[in-house]
């Protein structure tokens, strides 16, 4: 528990300066500090996890040898997270000095490999960014994916002899539409009738697989292979890559990081992106401003399906140039985590994207060197989750001061709509 | 959220509009257009549907019930017609709801006659596999009851299945089942105390925390049975409950092998029924509980501890889980699987509002959504040209259209989901 002590210190430090001590304190009110220390006590926790179900600890003749091994495995665990993840940094400076350009892009390949990784969840995690600052829970990110990338991977195949300058736009949009249809219908449920989209998008999601299983054991099957998966799409459709094999990096994180930037300009730049800021800060402010309610939470949960989809379009279009079942295994429910450390902000957003990429790239080397199943991150996930959902505890553990004011947080209806 | 008046009307004195009064008898002719035009037309009127009524592997016989397919369809579209036009002209008023059940299960009834015709379809066995598939998502939709009737939501059913699951293979392997399913109530009903904690004296927003346990009990089952049970075959190897006859009503044709010959898993879920409805709406713990889901000031200005209530409630709720999580291993497969529940969480929440916050309706929603489950798989069988993918998807769409209003709304208790901030 180092940080915690780093923590403690700076804290009693800034004696004799009055502008540290006013930084520190605002440092200790900031919700950045406790994002930050809600990421650090998560890897703590894992750590521990980590720690306590190595059989080797238990089996050390000693309590220090005990406690050795234990930090050994954790050491051993994070450092492949880290190698994993960014690449290792000897084999970098050797492919350098070798000047081998495939060497080169081995060694970098780790970094790239995060940054793929990290691009769905930058739009996955906009789609829910986006939803909670209009006051909803946009449950339904992975159903909006399959769907999306259902469209984007029909638009792929079937359409022919198009450039590649239409060919991607057209698929990603068609990705895009097929996610707003999905995040349209709990939308306008919602606005129309008052059923809880979070339900509702349940539901959708279970559509969607089922779809999407239908269209790939029919009409979409790729008749010469024996498993439901569709054929692969036209070479045109695809977005381009930036560099040869092995590096998959593709021009996806670019549109990501496009789509965050309009995100942003959109909510916090425009009248329009206020009015929906409004509606999810308090409705009933909204409506008696005379917003209109029904149009805003449409709308706002088409635009969110629609960011959703271009997560499933992303990655049928850059990386698997096919649809399978089952392809996207949780980004959209991971999403909403991300999008809660991102604090809603595009740009939170994108940071917390990142960080996710990382550690989900990083823990297929952390399986294969140290044996740790990939399922931890899901784990680190929910611990960070727990101390964001409930910043309270974050500021009782480190001693942090209470906000002057209470920043507000997400906040959802309940089932009744209250 | 907008709430118009006509639709604040609930219960005894639900009125029915006039509008809404057209809509049903439109919908229940055009389900009579759908059996003359699906099912009957084009059907040889010689055929016969054979409905075997003993499922298979029990030794209680029960004569195959033969019908002409063509007539009972004809037979039942017409009174599915004759019902619209009622319905259309005078109206069915109160009872319209339960007209509506009939006129389903009608449909549902010729679709089997239609889908089994010429061949035969062991009716008892499909019955019975609803009844097991519907034990889950009762005993999920049960947990939910419990919690959001304090006004708690409850998403997190699925991760506390999940865990239920898997500490009753984990400790039922150690040590005997028994004790494997008490472990299993226990480490849920924690997981309902790390809930309770998190969004009652936390304050978090309760979706957000449901969501955090779901995510937290699928990396911590995944994690330790790839770390542990893939290595030590083992500890994932529980036994399971044994198949209990009621001895005497076991013996009764047809209704005995369905309802009598179950494991415990069954039995305790209809006593739990009987038990939730009983605690909820006849003793002071059930008016209490549903006061502090309804108006929890009301209650705290009363003396009812808000706080305590709703722990007690979230508690239970996650032993409830706990416990239907159980049957995933203890009553069903006898070993743990990762992400086993595959969703079945969720669905009981779907189970839960359909069902209209009360036990015995989510057994009914249960039931119905594991019929349309063990029916996609029996239709396979019968090669009838509807995928099976789109019967699965029934129970969402369902769920979609009771939460619309379209067949009357649900009564959420008032208070679902606020945090309750004392003054």
């Amino acid at each position: 528990m180092s940080e915690e002590k780093m923590q403690k210190t700076k804290a009693k430090e800034p004696k004799k300066k009055d502008a540290g001590k006013v930084f520190l304190s605002e440092l200790s009110k900031s919700s950045t500090t406790v994002t930050i220390l809600a990421i650090i006590s998560g890897l703590i926790l894992g750590g521990l996890l980590v720690a306590l179900t190595t059989e080797e600890v238990y089996t050390a003749p000693s309590f220090g040898e005990g406690l050795k091994v234990a930090l050994q495995a954790v050491w051993k665990t994070y450092e492949a997270l880290f190698t994993g993840a960014i690449g290792t940094p000897s084999k970098i400076v050797a492919a350098l000095q070798s000047g081998d350009a495939e060497a080169i892009r081995r060694a970098f390949n780790p970094f790239f490999e995060s940054l793929v990784a990290s691009t769905p969840y930058i739009f996955a995690g906009l789609a829910v960014a986006l939803g909670f600052r209009v006051g909803l829970f946009n449950i339904g990110a992975e159903g909006q994916i399959f769907i999306g990338a259902l469209c984007a991977v029909t638009a792929g195949i079937y359409l022919k002899g198009l450039p590649h300058i239409i060919h991607v736009p057209l698929s990603m949009l068609a990705g895009a539409l097929g996610g707003a249809l999905w995040g349209f219908i709990p939308g306008i449920l919602k606005a129309k009738t008052g059923a809880h989209e979070v339900i509702n998008s349940i539901m959708m999601n279970y559509i969607a697989f089922r779809l999407s299983e239908f269209f790939l054991t029919g009409l979409l099957k790729d008749p010469d292979k024996f498993i439901p998966v569709s054929a692969k799409i036209e070479e045109s459709a695809m977005l381009t890559r930036f560099f040869a094999h092995p590096i998959r990096f593709h021009s996806g994180f670019f549109i990501a990081l496009l789509m965050a930037l309009l995100v942003y300009i959109l909510l916090f730049k425009t009248t329009w992106g206020f009015e929906l800021r409004t509606v999810g800060a308090n409705m009933n402010a909204a409506r008696y401003a005379g917003m209109n309610i029904v149009v805003n939470t449409v709308i706002a949960m088409s635009l969110s399906g629609a960011l959703a989809g271009m997560a499933g379009a992303n990655e049928v279009l850059g990386i698997n140039h096919n649809l399978a079942v089952a392809f996207s295994s949780g980004y959209g429910f991971d999403a909403i985590a991300l999008a809660l450390i991102g604090k809603s902000h595009p740009f939170g957003v994108i940071l917390a994207a990142l960080l996710f990429g990382f550690l989900r790239n990083g823990a297929v080397q952390m399986q294969l060197t140290a044996g740790i199943p990939i399922d931890i991150i899901s784990i680190l996930q929910a611990f960070i989750l727990a101390f964001i959902a409930a910043p309270a505890i974050i500021r009782t553990i480190y001693r942090l001061k209470e906000p002057d004011f209470e920043e507000a947080g997400v906040k959802l209806s309940g089932w009744g709509g209250n | 959220m907008t709430t118009s008046t006509k639709q604040m009307n609930h219960g005894a004195f639900e009125y029915t509009s006039p509008t809404r009064q057209r809509t049903m008898g439109v919908v229940f002719l055009l389900i009579a257009v759908m059996v003359f035009g699906f099912f009957s037309r084009g059907l040889d009127t010689s055929l016969v549907t054979t409905f075997r009524m003993s499922p298979g592997g029990s030794d209680v016989v029960a004569p195959d019930w033969i019908i002409p397919s063509s007539i009972v369809i004809n037979i039942l579209g017409f009174i599915c017609a004759a019902l619209g036009a009622y319905q259309l002209v005078r109206g069915f008023k109160n009872w319209t709801n339960l007209v509506l059940g009939l006129v389903a299960a009608f449909f549902v009834f010729s679709f089997l006659t239609w889908a089994a015709a010429e061949q035969s379809l062991n009716l008892a066995g499909l019955i019975n596999s609803s009844l097991i598939k519907a034990v889950p998502l009762t005993l999920g939709a049960m947990s939910g009851i419990l919690c959001e009737r304090s006004g708690v939501v409850n998403i997190a059913i699925e991760g506390m299945m999940l865990s239920g699951a898997f500490v009753a293979t984990l400790v039922g392997s150690l040590t005997n089942i028994w004790i494997g399913l008490l472990a299993a109530v226990i480490f849920s009903g924690l997981l309902g105390l790390l809930h309770a904690v998190l969004s009652i004296k936390y304050k978090a927003d309760q979706i957000i925390s449901g969501t955090m346990i779901n995510i937290l009990a699928t990396g911590m089952t995944s994690f330790f049975s790839a770390k542990f049970l893939q290595k030590y075959q083992q500890l994932n190897n529980p036994g399971r409950f044994p198949t209990w006859d009621i001895p005497g009503l076991s013996k009764i044709p047809f209704i005995g092998p369905i309802l009598f010959s179950n494991n415990m898993f069954v039995y305790a879920m209809f006593v739990f029924i009987v038990v939730l409805t009983i605690a909820l709406y006849y003793t002071r713990w059930g008016l209490r509980l549903r006061a502090v889901g309804e108006h929890p000031k009301a209650a705290d200005t009363l003396g009812i501890n808000v706080y305590r209530t709703r722990y007690v409630a979230v508690v239970m709720g996650g032993m409830m889980a706990g416990f239907g999580g159980a049957y995933f291993t203890l009553g069903s497969v006898g070993r743990f699987d990762e992400v086993m529940t595959a969703g079945r969480g969720f669905i009981s929440l779907a189970a839960m509002i359909f069902g209209n916050f009360v036990p015995a309706g989510a057994f009914a929603a249960g039931t119905l959504f594991g019929f349309s489950d063990a029916l996609a798989s029996k239709l396979a069988i019968l090669k009838v040209p509807i995928p099976s993918e789109f019967l699965l998807m029934a129970p969402y769409l369902v769920t979609m259209i009771v939460l619309a209003g379209v067949v009357g709304r649900t009564q959420v208790p008032a208070a679902d989901g606020v945090p309750y901030e004392k003054e």
